[in-house]
C-alpha cells in the first residue's frame, strides 16, 4: 500500500462525493454510477420489505386465534400469497446482490464501475417494472396461488396470475442481467495485483450467486412463459384436464427455485465472512475453503430440486438420490460455519452492531441448516411435508439467514454509503429485539409443525392456539426491532456523527482507499493491491495499532450519536 | 481482438473507450464475455422447452410421429438453408470489417437481414396454412384428419418453440438494422467493431437453435 492512502483518513467528509457532485433528479434517474444504482435499489427493496413485512404481521395477527379475526379466508390467501411473492421475488432475491453487490463489489475489486454500467441501470428499471406488475396484480385482483404458483390451481384460479407470471419473468430478467454483469466485472475489472486468492469473500459469495442467477433464472423464465400461455391459450403442458402434467411444472419450478435459495443465501455468507473477519480482527480461517465452498454450494444447489417433491409421486429411487445429494450440501455449509467459529476463536472480538448480526446469523442459520437436513431425510419429510416445520425452517434460513446478514451488511457499510454513523446503542437494542422476537416467532412454528399443524391454513384446531398466540406476540417484538432500525438509520442521515473513511479498521479496498462517502469515481487513483483482504496485521503497521477502534471509542465518549 | 491490432489507438484513448475501462482490450474482452454469458442463458431458456418436448415425446412417441407428418419438411429444410446461409454472411461481414472493408460489411449485413426476413415469410406461410386447417395449440386444436389424445400437446410445443425462436429472429432483424445504420455512419473499423461481432454471435445461436428444432419437430 502506498503512503497516499493515508490522506484519505481525515475525518472531515470530502467536499465532492458521489452523493452531492450532481444533485439534479435527472442525474439520479439516469445515473450510470454503480453506487447510486445500489442506493436506488436500497430504497426500492426496502419499500418492498416494509410492505411485505406488514402483510406478514397481518397474516400472523389473523392466526392469533382459530376462526376469523380480521380477514376472510379468501383475503387471507391473497395476503399470504402477496407476502411470499413480494418477499421472495422483490426483496430477498435482489436485496444483497443488487444493493450491496452494486455498491460494494466494484469497490472491492478496485474498479471504477461494473463492466456494463448502462446494462446495470437497465436492470434496475426492469426490476422496477417487475415490481409495478406485482403491485398491479395486487390492485386488480386475486393472486391466491401462493408464491409457488402450483398448477393446475394457478392455471385455473384467477386472471391476475397472468400479471404475476409476467412480473416474475420481468424481475427474473433483471436478476439475469445483474448476475451477468457481476460475473464479467469480477473476471475483467480487478485492480492490478488483485488475484483470485486476494478477493474479499463477499466477492466470492456474489460471484457464486451470479453463476446461479445466470444458469437457473432462464428456466423460471420459460416456466412462467409456459404458464402464461397455459392460462391464455390452454396449451395443456401443465394442466391435467388438457393432458398436461402438473408435476412437470413442479420440476421446472424447483429446478429454478431451489438454486434460488442459494441466490438468497450465498451473498449472505459473503457478508458474514466479512463481518466475522473484520470484527474478530483476524484473517478468515481457511480462506480458500470458505471461498470455494460457495462455488460448491452453487453447484450442488442445481442437483437437489427433487427434495421439494418427495410426496409428489416421483419414483422411490429418485427420491432417495435427491435425499442423498441434499445431505451433501451440509458439507460445504459446515465448512463455512466451522471456519467462522475458528476465526472468532483465534481473533479478538469487537461487539459492534454488525457483529451482533453476524453472531445472530450463526445461531439462527445453524437452526435453519439443521432443520433443513431433517427435511432432507426422506422418512422425516413425508411426516413434516407442508407443515409449519417447513415454514419455520424456511424462515430460519431466509429471514434468520439472509435478512439478518443483510441488516449486518447494511450497518457495516452504512458509514461508507452515507458518510454518517448510526446510533450504536439503539443499534444494539434493535439487534437484540430482532433476535429475541425472531426466535419467539419461528421456533414455536417448528414445534407446531412437529405437532402436525399444516402450513398455509386459515383455520386450525384449538390445541394449536397457544403456540400460534406466542408466535404472533413474537412477530410484534420482531416488527418493533425492525422499525427501530428504520428510525435510527434515517435519523443518522440528519443527526449522525460524520464517519471517518475506515471506522471499523477493515482492510478491504473500499475502506482503505476511498473516502466516506466515496468519490464519484470511487478512488482517486486505481489501487495497486499487494496483500490479502484480511491482512489486519499489515494494516496496523501502516495505520498504528488499533487506530480505528480507539478513534471510534474516543468519539463515542464525547459525542453520543 | 479489436484493439490489439492497433496499439496506436489504445495509447491515445479512442472515442469508443468508456471511462471505466483501462484499455480497449479490456473493454472488448468484457463485452465478449458478457455476450457469451447471455447466450448461455438463451440456451437454458430453450432448454426448458426441449425438456418439455423430450418428456412428451418419451411418453407418447407414436403421437409425435403422427403429428409431425403435418409439418412440411421441405419448407423447414428451406428455412434451414436460409439460416445457414445467413450465418455465413454474418461471418463474412465480420471478416470484411476486420479488413476495413465497409462496403463488404454493409452488403453482408443487408444479405443477412434479407435471409432473416425470408425465414419469417416462410414461417408465416407455414403458420397460416395450419391455422386455416384448424391446427391450433392446446385446447383450441380442431383439425379432424390428425386427431387423438396428446396431438394438441405436440402443436403446443411446436408453436411455443418456433414462436419464441421466431421472436429471436425478429429481434435479430432489429439488431441488423441498427448495425447497418451505424455502419453507414462509419462507426466501425478494424480498430473497433465489437457490436458487429456480438450480434454475429447472437445470430449464430439463433441459427444453432433452429438446427436442433428442425429435425426434432419436422423429421423424426
Amino acid at each position: 500500500m502506498s503512503a497516499t492512502t493515508l490522506t484519505t483518513r481525515d475525518a472531515t467528509p470530502p467536499p465532492v462525493h458521489y452523493l452531492n457532485h450532481d444533485k439534479s433528479l435527472k442525474s439520479w434517474l439516469l445515473t450510470l454510477d454503480h453506487k447510486r444504482i445500489g442506493l436506488m435499489y436500497l430504497v426500492t427493496v426496502a419499500t418492498a420489505f416494509m410492505v411485505a413485512g406488514v402483510l406478514a404481521m397481518l397474516v400472523r395477527y389473523e392466526l392469533i386465534n382459530p376462526g376469523m379475526d380480521i380477514m376472510t379466508a379468501e383475503t387471507y390467501n391473497k395476503v399470504f400469497s402477496m407476502h411470499g411473492i413480494m418477499m421472495v421475488f422483490l426483496f430477498i432475491i435482489p436485496s444483497i446482490p443488487a444493493v450491496m453487490g452494486n455498491f460494494v463489489l466494484p469497490m472491492h475489486l478496485g474498479a471504477k464501475d461494473v463492466a456494463f454500467p448502462r446494462l446495470n441501470l437497465a436492470s434496475y428499471y426492469i426490476f422496477v417494472a417487475g415490481g409495478l406488475l406485482v403491485v398491479g396484480a395486487l390492485i386488480v385482483g386475486n393472486v391466491d396461488a401462493g408464491w409457488t404458483f402450483y398448477t393446475p390451481y394457478s392455471s385455473r384460479s384467477s386472471d391476475s396470475v397472468l400479471f404475476m407470471t409476467m412480473a416474475v419473468f420481468v424481475a427474473g430478467f433483471s436478476s439475469i442481467l445483474t448476475g451477468l454483469n457481476f460475473i464479467v466485472t469480477v473476471h475483467k475489472m480487478r485492480a492490478p495485483g488483485l488475484t483470485w486468492n486476494r478477493l474479499p469473500l463477499f466477492v466470492w459469495g456474489i460471484y457464486a450467486t451470479s453463476i446461479v442467477q445466470v444458469l437457473a433464472t432462464p428456466v423460471i423464465g420459460i416456466t412462467m412463459v409456459l404458464l402464461f400461455f397455459e392460462r391464455l391459450l390452454g396449451i395443456g403442458i401443465f394442466d391435467p384436464a388438457l393432458g398436461g402434467d402438473p408435476v412437470l411444472f413442479q420440476h421446472f419450478f424447483w429446478f429454478y427455485s431451489h438454486p434460488a435459495v442459494y441466490i438468497m443465501i450465498l451473498p449472505a455468507f459473503g457478508i458474514i465472512s466479512e463481518l466475522i473477519a473484520v470484527f474478530s480482527r483476524h484473517p478468515i480461517h481457511g480462506y480458500r475453503f470458505v471461498a470455494l465452498s460457495s462455488v460448491a454450494i452453487a453447484f450442488l444447489g442445481f442437483l437437489v430440486w427433487g427434495h421439494h417433491m418427495f410426496v409428489s409421486g416421483q419414483s422411490a429411487i429418485s427420491a432417495v438420490i435427491f435425499s442423498l445429494i441434499t445431505y451433501l450440501i451440509g458439507i460445504p455449509t459446515g465448512v463455512k460455519m466451522f471456519n467462522w467459529v475458528a476465526t472468532m476463536y483465534r481473533g479478538s472480538i469487537w461487539l459492534q452492531t454488525p457483529m451482533l448480526y453476524a453472531l445472530s446469523f450463526l445461531f439462527l442459520f445453524a437452526i435453519g441448516g439443521f432443520t433443513g437436513i431433517a427435511l432432507g431425510v426422506l422418512a422425516l419429510d413425508v411426516h413434516l411435508h407442508d407443515t409449519y416445520f417447513v415454514v419455520g425452517h424456511f424462515h430460519y434460513v431466509m429471514m434468520g439467514g439472509t435478512v439478518i446478514a443483510a441488516l449486518g451488511g447494511l450497518h457495516y457499510w452504512w458509514p461508507k454509503i452515507t458518510g454518517k454513523m448510526y446510533n450504536e446503542m439503539l443499534g444494539k437494542i434493535a439487534a437484540a429485539l430482532i433476535f429475541v422476537g425472531f426466535n419467539i416467532t419461528f421456533f414455536t412454528q417448528l414445534v407446531l409443525g412437529t405437532q402436525g399443524m399444516p402450513r398455509r391454513y386459515y383455520d386450525y384446531l384449538p390445541r394449536f392456539e397457544t403456540m400460534h398466540e406466542v408466535s404472533t406476540y413474537g412477530s410484534w417484538i420482531l416488527g418493533a426491532g425492525l422499525f427501530i432500525v428504520l428510525f435510527y438509520l434515517l435519523a443518522s442521515l440528519f443527526r449522525g456523527r460524520t464517519a471517518s473513511s475506515n471506522p471499523w479498521g477493515a482492510a478491504t479496498l473500499e475502506w482503505t482507499h476511498a473516502t466516506s462517502p466515496p468519490d464519484p469515481h470511487n478512488f482517486h487513483q486505481t489501487p495497486i493491491v499487494s496483500r490479502g483482504p484480511y491482512d489486519f496485521h499489515l494494516l496496523s503497521e501502516e495505520f498504528g495499532d488499533g487506530h480505528a477502534t480507539q478513534e471510534i471509542a474516543d468519539t463515542r465518549e464525547t459525542q453520543p450519536g | 481482438m479489436a484493439s490489439s491490432s492497433s496499439p496506436a489507438h489504445a495509447d491515445s484513448h479512442p472515442a469508443h473507450l468508456q471511462h471505466h475501462f483501462v484499455s480497449s482490450e479490456q473493454q472488448f474482452d468484457a463485452a465478449k464475455m458478457g455476450m457469451w454469458l447471455f447466450l448461455v442463458t438463451e440456451i437454458l431458456l430453450f432448454a426448458g422447452m426441449f425438456v418439455a418436448y423430450t418428456v412428451y415425446r418419451v411418453w407418447y412417441p407414436e403421437v409425435f410421429v403422427q403429428s409431425s407428418t403435418l409439418l412440411n419438411p421441405w419448407l423447414g429444410g428451406l428455412n434451414t438453408l436460409v439460416l445457414l446461409g445467413s450465418s455465413f454472411t454474418v461471418a463474412l461481414s465480420i471478416h470484411f470489417i476486420q479488413n476495413d472493408n465497409r462496403k463488404g460489411l454493409i452488403i453482408n449485413l443487408a444479405l443477412t437481414m434479407a435471409a432473416a426476413i425470408a425465414f419469417l415469410v416462410v414461417k408465416y406461410f407455414e403458420y397460416t396454412h395450419k391455422f386455416h386447417l384448424g391446427v391450433f395449440p392446446g385446447e383450441h386444436y380442431s383439425y379432424s384428419e390428425v386427431a387423438g389424445p396428446y396431438v394438441a400437446q405436440f402443436f403446443s410445443i411446436y408453436y411455443i418453440m418456433t414462436g419464441i425462436h421466431g421472436l429471436h429472429v425478429i429481434i435479430g432483424i432489429g439488431l441488423f438494422i441498427w448495425l447497418t445504420v451505424r455502419a453507414t455512419k462509419g462507426h466501425f473499423s478494424s480498430a473497433w467493431y465489437t457490436p458487429v461481432e456480438l450480434v454475429g454471435l447472437y445470430w449464430h445461436i439463433v441459427d444453432i437453435i433452429w438446427i436442433f428444432l428442425f429435425p426434432l419437430l419436422y423429421l423424426i
